[in-house]
Parts: structure tokens; C-alpha cells; sequence
């Protein structure tokens, strides 16, 4: 088992990784992806130095903070819970009130000194309260709890979806449901809910969502209806990947993104970017190589001893699988159209710092079981 | 049950995590499958229609418009050609509100509504990122205006192209016609693939007709273009091929000497070689510089020509129709002869006016006290009226058109230009069918001095006159003498092409007419005496004067009284030499009054010009030693 390094034999490296309580094998899937991202970055940005720096020192931080999230305690970490989801939870209001505008959405927060997207930090605050508010019941989920943990997830989720940024409420709900979820919410439950949801989802088209909400749901549906308009960017973005074909067209020799067709190619829809030229057979390569990073975050999940620990890390691990899913759907023509990156490969600081922490919150409860039992 | 639920069991609890954790990687598993299999769709099974839809994004065919041919008289004289102007042109894609930059625009340029509305039409069918011309032809200081400006605009352009240009300016014009930029009427006529990148088009004359051959082929770049239409390289290119070039028949010295003669008149001169029917030079008066129209011309100066009273947009030359008068005379001479209705020593008296029997209407003859005992040759001569009332009485309509016709009046010649009319002989059969009435007597008579619903373009007298000169050979006249083709093939000459022949039954009656014809110049008292002053050849012709203004039974015409307006037109057909004819002309000078006065003079400067200054005389006589 490749995914499990155990054993007698401890190399330096090794030495050197417990030693800042880091788990090897994450950490070198996470470089292999991390640096297949910025030769991906490299080309879609046009090979653009200064956008490669930039990147760069983001992911320095962000692996900073890994390291120093590795380290903290997870008791510690238990106990920042409730305080980061209340903090968190006031830092949406604080939007609502003073936030700043940026391409049609009320998102930052400006503190002076930086710019600030309280939504993203929800994303690590709400399986952490979840969590915790779970680990001390009794398993599986009673009524009681659901409805406590239903509340806990659904004020920050609508809070954020009013802003509006649909994909960031999408992650940070998936978040907060895929702990419940592994909590052990029943079956039943689930299916009365799954029900309730689709009787009301023709109620929800009409007065949940926003005129391009339901614009982007209709163009994924059908991109041609608009082909200069809203469909653009998904038509092109299914030429780049389309026109790759097997093996693709070689680093630097996308000509959709290249030549400027292909939209957001450095944030967004990289993967359009990395499909055209590398191909399906590049494709299936990087679908792996995330899937051994979900597959990891699992496995520490399940051998942990802690309650909170495994719901935490096996909901960061889903949620990390969400990104890739419905980033990948998006730009494949599969999803509407949502503002989720391509973890780790696209272009952008908060989400990179934001995923990275998280795993170095796997990667505490990771080591927990061998230092904090 | 209420036990288990207030107690933690870590041991089912991980089982129950664990089991959640399993599921979870399955689904996560089959969700990636899911993608995998739309990738395997997309770039597997599909890949073929996303790589020509990517190459159809990357990929922009440039049309190369090719240079139009030039135009050139008989001696290589450059009568059309092309010259670099610099135009102002718009990248539609580029440019965000197009009312908005052409207001700004006009803040350093002065852009006519007709300018707008004509970029307007040629954007309609432009391809995505082609720039479409705003203005086409900017002075030196518009240019240097908008060149400092022009940073302030994205998608506008200055660039050179080429442009028709007519160095002669307003001679020959109405022999070349001109073109203008392609309207929506000519976009429903022409492929437009071929005119891609072409903003013009032959509208009217040689530059219509020859349009085909003029324009040249198209050329197509295959260009390698970002998402803002930049090109960014060349991939592969099929140059345009340049139109072909033409070589009239026209000799434009000949051409605007024929113009300057006119001075302040009205009218219009054929001359053409009759013995192959390339026309020398086709003049209408006034003219009017196409240069104008080049460009698209304002509405100002548009409309100036348009509604002048004096109509210099009317190419008389071939469209104008005028009663020939007297100068059917000879033609008509010749068909009582050859129909054996008179002999040449037949006599008609001639005291001034003539009757028909039972009706009171004179016919006057224009010499009121008469020109007495009249034989054909005198008729033609002194250009008898009553001589031909009687004839024409004795012919009858029927023959005198069908005789007519075989000189090619009545109908289109068929030369290379566009708007030829076909001009009128009428018959009783015409009469019955357009007027719906009964043919009159009197209307023969007077079709016999050339008047009443007969009519004639210039050119069909120059060609008549040309065929009678021939014996009946008549040529279909022509403008183009070659056409040369670009690239080593080689040169198409033009054949002289016979439209007609009348075989003439006896040649002594078609020996009088011309003895007839010569005594009108060479004659004492020939009406045309006046031109025979120091003439090295003879000429054979013919004066006419047609009537625009009615008058009274009793009432007398006096030049003086009548408006310039409403005077007569005056008429003069000739060719020359007599023994070897080289030339036939047609004169018409508008309101001019007498024929003999103002429109002889005017042939026979061009057949010195012709004749004296290139030597033909001389070379054609040696020619005949030789044989």
C-alpha cells in the first residue's frame, strides 16, 4: 500500500517531516500537484513571469501556514471551534454591512491592511464547529442534533449565497453536510430530504436564485442558445478540451488558450487550459493524482482515533473532492457554470491559503494519533 | 434503544465513520468517472468537431482584392488607373459603441450622412474583424488630423489602398463610364466572395461592361488570429490576380480634341473606322469628371449635375435619340433606287411646299421660294425636302423601314457599354402596336426628311454612315480593341465583327448617292460647301437640321425669335476619303440651328485630325501601290 508509509525503515526526510508533524505521502502529492499547477499556470497565464511569482509566494504562505496548522494540537484545534464559527459568522454580517462591491458581488471585507473574504474562512470554521458540535453526541445523529447542526450549516450557507457567490455557499454547505453526513445522518432522513428538496426546487428557481443564477443553469443546459454571450465561455472552454483529443496539443501549444478564446483560463477554467495541451490521457493523469489526495486525506481520516478528528478531516477531504468535481464539471460542460477554482492549479491566493490550512488540519489529526493519543 | 442513545459507543461509532468514509470514497470514485467519461467524450469521441471548430476559431481567411486592370486608348494613353489614397476604416469588433466613436470621429473629419450610410451597407456583409472603410479618400490634411488622433480610438485604421483614378478627368468619360463603391443593388448581382475586400464596382459604360475582365481575381490570405482578430502570422496565401488590362479603340487625342470643338454647345460626336467599326472617339457634351464618383460622390455636387438643365450625366452619345432630319436623306436616295422607284435622272418640280393629293396640309420645303426642277442629285445636294416627300410618297412607309433597317436603324448596335438605346424606325405594323393607331400618309412623307417618330442615337448615324460608306458592309462598332491579359498569356485582340450587309443591287445607284453626298462638301452649291476650303481628301456627306419646336401652318421659323432652347438641331454626317473611306462621323450639335454652320465644321477638324496627323492617308495610298 503506496498510500500508507509505515514501517522500520525512517529516512531523513522522513525524520525531518514527523519531526514538523507533516504526513510524507500528503506532502508529496501535494507538491507533485502543486507544481503541475504552476507549469499549467505558466501557460495560461501566457507565460507571464510576474503572475509566476505571485503564485509562488502565495504558495510559500500557504505551505507556511500548512505547517504551522500541522502542528497545532487537536484539542486545541476543538476548542477554536466555536469561537472561529462565531468570529466567522460576524465577519458575514460585517459584509452585509460594510462590505466592499467587486464584480457584482458584496464579498471583501477591507481591514485596511488586506482585503479579507470572510466566505472562505467559513469553509474551515463550519466542518470544525460541526464537527465538534457532533463529537460530543451520541452517534448516529439523533433528531435533536440534526436540526442543531441543520441551523449551524444553514445560517452561514444563505448568508453567503445573499452576497452572492454561489460557489463558495456550495462549499461551505457541502462542508458542513458532508459531517453529518459521516456522522451518521440516516438513510431516512436523507431520503425525506432529498424529496423535500426536489418539491421544492421549482420554488427555489423562482425566488432563491438570481436572474444569472438561473441564466448560467439555462446556458450550461444549452451554450449555443448564446454563443457570443453567456455560452462563451463554455463553448470555448469545451473546443480547448475537445480539440486536445489523446494526447493533447503540448505544453504551450494551446491555441485556444494562447490565443485569448478560451476566458478566465488562468483561474477558472485552467483545466480547460491543461485538457487542450495535454489531452485525456493528461486528464486522467491529474484526475488521479487528485484522487490520491482525497483518497489520503480519507484514509487519515478513517485510522484516527478521535471522533472530531475523523469527521473533520473526512469532510475536508470530501470538500477538497467537491472543488474538483464541480470545477471539473463546469469547465467539461457537465455543471452550470460556478466559481469554484481548480484546487490548488488556478490562479488566486484565498482559496490556495484556504486549502492549504486545511490540510494542515488533516495532517494534525493525522499525526495526533501518534503524538496526542 | 433509549440506552444506546445516551451512551457513546467509540467502537460503533468508528465503525459507523469508517463505513460513511468507504461509501464516500466510492461515490467520490464513481463521480470522477462521470467526468473521466465526459472527458473520453469530448476529446475521444468528439475530438474531430472541437478541432475544426478550434481551427475555424484560429483560423481567418483575409481576402487580397486584386488591382483592377488599367484602361488605355488605341496608343497606349492611360485613361484609367489605380492610385494609392489613404481611407479611414473601422474594425467593428473592436470598437464598442460605432455611433459613439463616428461622433467622435467627426469632431477631426467631416463625415457626410451618405459616408455613414454607406459604411452602414458595406458592414452588413463584411466578415468578423474585416475593416469596413469609413471615408476612402482623406487629404493630406484629414490624414494628418486623424494620424495624431488616432490612439484615442481602438478598431479605426488608416490604411492605403488603391483607388480608381481617371487622369484625364472629364474626357472620354462618358466612353469609359466610372465606378463607384458597391451599393446594395450591385451586392444582389455579384458573387460576393469574388468582391471581398473590393469596396468598387463598374457602374456604368466600358468599367460596367468589362466589369468581368476589369476586376481580377480575388487572393485569400490564411491567417493565424487571436480572439481580438489580430493577425498574428501567415500560414498560407493565393495571391490575387490583377484584372485585365484594356486597350480602347478609342484615340483620345482624337477624343478630346472632338470635346474641345463643342466649346459651350450641347450634342455629341461618333467617329469610327468603317471598315472595322472601332470607334475613334464618342463624345457627349457636356461632361463631367468621374473622379467624382469614385469616392461616392457628395450630395451637393450630385445633385448640381443631376438636375443641370444641360444634363452632362446623359450620355447622348448612345442613349440620346434626336430625328435624324437630312441626314436620311442619302440612305433614303439610295432605297428609290435600289427599289427602282426613281431613276437618277428622274425629276420632281419643287415650288416650296408639296401636296398630297385630296388634303389641303403644305408640306413645306425649307427653301421657301423652292429649289425648282430637282433630280436626285441635286436633291441630296441642296437637300431638296419636296424631292423626298415625293419619293417617300412613292416608296411607302413599308419599304423605307424595311430598307432602314439594313443599315441598322431602329435597333441597338450592340457596342461594349452599357445604356445604348435602340432608337426608332417606324412602319405601320410599329405604329398599330405602340400607338394603336392607323398609319397616315402624311407621317410617310415626313419620315422622308427624317422627321415625325423617326429617331437615331449618334452612334447608330456614325454606324449607318459607316455602312453606307462600305456598300452595306456594316461593322459592329467597338471600344475595345485588346484586351491584355496579366502573366505571359497572351493578348486578346478584339475581331471586327459584321453586324450587317446589304448587298447592293446595282453599285452606279450607290455611285450616285455618294456623287450626291461628295457635291454636299465638295459641291458649290453644297449645303456643307463652307468645310471645303483647303481640303486635301474628299468627303462624302450629309447636313441635317431636325426640328425640336412645331410650328404653325402659316408661321414661319426665325431663328432669332425662337429660345436657344427649343432651336433646331443641328446635324452632319460624313466619311472620309470618299474613294477609300478611313472614317465615319456623326455630328450632333443641340439646338445648334443649321447644320452646315456649326456641326460640319466640327467633322471635318476630326478628319483632318485623323486623317492629316497620322499620316493614313499616305500609308493607306502607298498600301495600294504595293498591291
Amino acid at each position: 500500500m503506496s498510500l500508507v508509509m509505515e514501517g522500520d525503515q525512517l529516512s531523513m526526510s522522513r525524520r525531518i517531516l514527523d519531526a514538523f508533524r507533516l504526513d510524507p505521502t500528503l506532502m508529496l502529492l501535494l507538491f507533485i500537484l502543486a507544481s503541475f499547477g504552476l507549469l499549467v499556470l505558466f501557460s495560461a497565464g501566457g507565460s507571464n513571469m510576474d503572475l509566476m511569482i505571485r503564485q509562488l509566494t502565495r504558495l510559500g504562505l500557504a505551505t507556511f501556514l500548512l505547517v504551522v496548522v500541522a502542528n497545532i494540537s487537536l484539542r486545541v484545534l476543538k476548542k477554536l471551534s466555536l469561537g472561529f464559527y462565531l468570529g466567522g459568522l460576524l465577519l458575514l454580517v460585517a459584509v452585509i454591512a460594510f462590505g466592499e462591491i467587486g464584480k457584482g458581488a458584496q464579498r471583501w471585507l477591507d481591514l485596511g491592511f488586506i482585503r479579507f473574504q470572510p466566505s472562505e474562512f467559513m469553509k474551515l470554521a463550519m466542518p470544525m464547529m460541526v464537527a465538534s458540535y457532533l463529537s460530543d453526541k451520541v452517534l448516529p445523529v439523533g433528531w435533536k442534533d440534526l436540526l442543531v447542526s441543520a441551523v449551524l450549516v444553514l445560517v452561514p450557507v444563505l448568508l453567503i449565497a445573499r452576497q452572492p457567490d454561489l460557489g463558495t455557499s456550495l462549499l461551505v454547505g457541502s462542508a458542513g453536510f458532508f459531517v453529518l453526513f459521516l456522522a451518521g445522518v440516516r438513510w431516512k432522513i436523507f431520503m425525506i430530504l432529498g424529496l423535500l428538496v426536489s418539491l421544492m426546487a421549482p420554488l427555489l428557481w423562482k425566488f432563491a436564485l438570481h436572474d444569472y443564477q438561473r441564466g448560467r443553469i439555462l446556458t450550461m443546459l444549452n451554450p449555443e442558445n448564446d454563443p457570443l454571450g453567456s455560452g462563451y465561455h463554455i463553448i470555448q472552454s469545451k473546443i480547448a478540451i475537445g480539440s486536445g483529443g489523446i494526447y493533447g496539443k503540448g505544453w504551450l501549444n494551446g491555441t485556444q488558450s494562447q490565443l485569448d478564446f478560451l476566458p478566465e483560463r488562468s483561474t477558472d477554467f485552467i483545466f480547460a487550459v491543461f485538457g487542450e495541451e495535454f489531452g485525456f490521457f493528461g486528464a486522467v493523469l491529474l484526475v488521479f493524482l487528485y484522487l490520491l489526495i482525497i483518497y489520503r486525506g480519507l484514509y487519515i481520516a478513517a485510522v484516527s482515533k478521535d471522533t472530531y478528528g475523523r469527521l473533520l478531516a473526512g469532510a475536508l477531504s470530501l470538500t477538497f473532492f467537491v472543488y474538483l468535481f464541480v470545477n471539473t464539471g463546469m469547465v467539461s460542460g457537465l455543471l452550470p457554470v460556478v466559481g469554484v477554482p481548480l484546487p490548488l492549479v488556478s490562479y488566486g491566493g484565498t482559496s490556495m491559503v484556504t486549502l492549504m490550512v486545511g490540510f494542515g488540519m488533516i495532517m494534525a489529526i493525522g499525526s495526533s494519533k501518534r503524538f496526542l493519543r | 434503544m433509549a440506552y444506546r442513545e445516551h451512551l457513546k459507543d467509540n467502537f460503533s461509532e468508528t465503525r459507523l465513520i469508517q463505513r460513511r468514509l468507504i461509501l464516500s470514497a466510492v461515490i467520490v470514485l464513481i463521480l470522477m468517472f462521470i467526468v473521466l467519461g465526459r472527458l473520453y467524450v469530448l476529446q475521444v469521441v468528439e475530438h474531430e468537431h472541437f478541432s475544426t471548430l478550434s481551427n475555424s476559431n484560429r483560423v481567418s481567411l483575409k481576402a487580397l482584392p486584386p488591382t483592377r486592370g488599367l484602361i488605355y486608348d488605341r496608343n497606349g494613353v492611360v485613361l484609367a488607373d489605380n492610385l494609392p489614397a489613404y481611407r479611414l476604416e473601422i474594425i467593428r469588433e473592436q470598437v464598442s459603441d460605432i455611433d459613439d466613436t463616428i461622433k467622435h470621429l467627426s469632431e477631426y473629419v467631416e463625415i457626410s450622412d451618405y459616408a455613414i450610410k454607406k459604411y452602414r451597407q458595406s458592414s452588413r456583409r463584411r466578415r468578423p474583424y474585416e475593416s469596413v472603410p469609413l471615408l476612402l479618400n482623406l487629404t493630406d490634411e484629414e490624414l494628418a488630423r486623424l494620424a495624431v488622433n488616432l490612439h484615442k480610438f481602438e478598431g479605426v485604421e488608416i490604411n492605403a489602398r488603391l483607388t480608381r483614378n481617371y487622369p484625364l478627368g472629364k474626357h472620354a468619360v462618358h466612353a469609359l463610364g466610372y465606378v463607384g463603391r458597391i451599393d446594395v443593388k450591385d451586392l444582389n448581382q455579384l458573387d460576393e466572395a469574388d468582391y471581398a475586400g473590393t469596396s468598387y464596382i463598374g457602374k456604368l459604360g466600358l468599367e460596367k461592361f468589362y466589369e468581368d475582365d476589369l476586376h481580377g481575381d480575388v487572393g485569400f490570405q490564411r491567417v493565424e488570429v487571436n480572439a481580438s482578430g489580430r493577425t498574428l502570422r501567415v500560414l498560407d496565401e493565393s495571391p490575387p490576380v490583377s484584372g485585365h488590362n484594356l486597350y480602347l479603340t478609342i484615340d483620345s487625342k482624337l477624343q478630346q480634341l472632338a470635346e474641345d470643338l463643342f466649346k459651350d454647345n450641347r450634342g455629341s460626336v461618333v467617329a469610327l473606322d468603317p471598315n472595322n467599326g472601332e470607334v475613334l472617339a464618342l463624345v457627349s457634351m457636356p461632361s463631367f469628371d468621374p473622379n467624382l464618383f469614385v469616392n461616392g460622390i457628395s450630395f451637393k455636387n450630385y445633385s448640381e449635375l443631376r438636375d443641370s438643365w444641360k444634363r452632362p450625366l446623359f450620355n447622348r452619345a448612345l442613349t440620346g435619340q434626336y430625328p435624324p432630319g437630312s441626314t436620311t436623306k442619302p440612305f433614303f436616295g439610295l432605297a428609290g433606287l435600289e427599289y427602282s422607284v426613281v431613276g437618277h435622272k428622274h425629276t420632281t418640280y419643287c415650288g416650296g411646299y408639296y401636296l398630297l393629293p385630296n388634303e389641303e396640309r403644305k408640306y413645306r420645303d425649307w427653301k421657301k421660294t423652292g429649289h425648282g426642277k430637282t433630280d436626285l442629285n441635286k436633291a441630296i445636294t441642296q437637300s431638296c425636302d419636296v424631292y423626298f416627300y415625293d419619293l417617300a410618297y412613292s416608296l411607302g412607309i413599308d419599304r423605307m423601314s424595311e430598307f432602314m433597317k439594313q443599315f441598322g436603324f431602329g435597333s441597338r448596335t450592340g457596342i461594349d457599354s452599357t445604356g445604348e438605346q435602340p432608337g426608332l424606325m417606324p412602319s405601320r405594323e410599329w405604329k398599330r402596336r405602340a400607338r394603336g393607331m392607323p398609319w397616315f400618309p402624311g407621317e410617310t412623307l415626313i419620315t422622308g426628311i427624317g422627321q415625325g417618330a423617326l429617331l437615331v442615337t449618334p452612334l447608330q448615324l456614325a454606324s449607318g454612315t459607316g455602312a453606307l460608306a462600305l456598300k452595306g458592309t456594316r461593322f459592329k462598332p467597338h471600344l475595345v480593341k485588346k484586351i491584355e491579359y496579366p502573366g505571359g498569356i497572351d493578348d486578346l485582340n478584339i475581331k471586327p465583327e459584321i453586324s450587317g450587309v446589304y448587298e447592293v443591287k446595282k453599285e452606279i445607284n450607290w455611285q450616285h448617292v455618294v456623287k450626291g453626298m461628295k457635291n454636299v462638301v465638295h459641291g458649290i452649291r453644297g449645303t456643307a460647301h463652307r468645310i471645303a476650303k483647303n481640303l486635301s481628301y474628299t468627303i462624302a456627306g450629309k447636313t441635317g437640321t431636325a426640328q425640336v419646336f412645331g410650328i404653325a401652318q402659316d408661321e414661319e421659323y426665325e431663328e432669332e425669335n425662337v429660345s436657344k432652347k427649343l432651336r433646331d438641331h443641328a446635324l452632319f454626317m460624313a466619311f472620309a476619303p470618299v474613294e477609300n473611306p478611313l472614317i465615319a462621323v456623326a455630328v450632333i450639335v443641340e439646338n445648334g440651328g443649321h447644320g452646315s454652320s456649326v456641326a460640319a465644321p466640327i467633322a471635318r477638324k476630326i478628319m483632318d485630325a485623323y486623317l492629316l496627323s497620322n499620316d493614313l492617308l499616305a500609308e493607306k495610298t502607298e498600301q495600294e501601290k504595293k498591291l
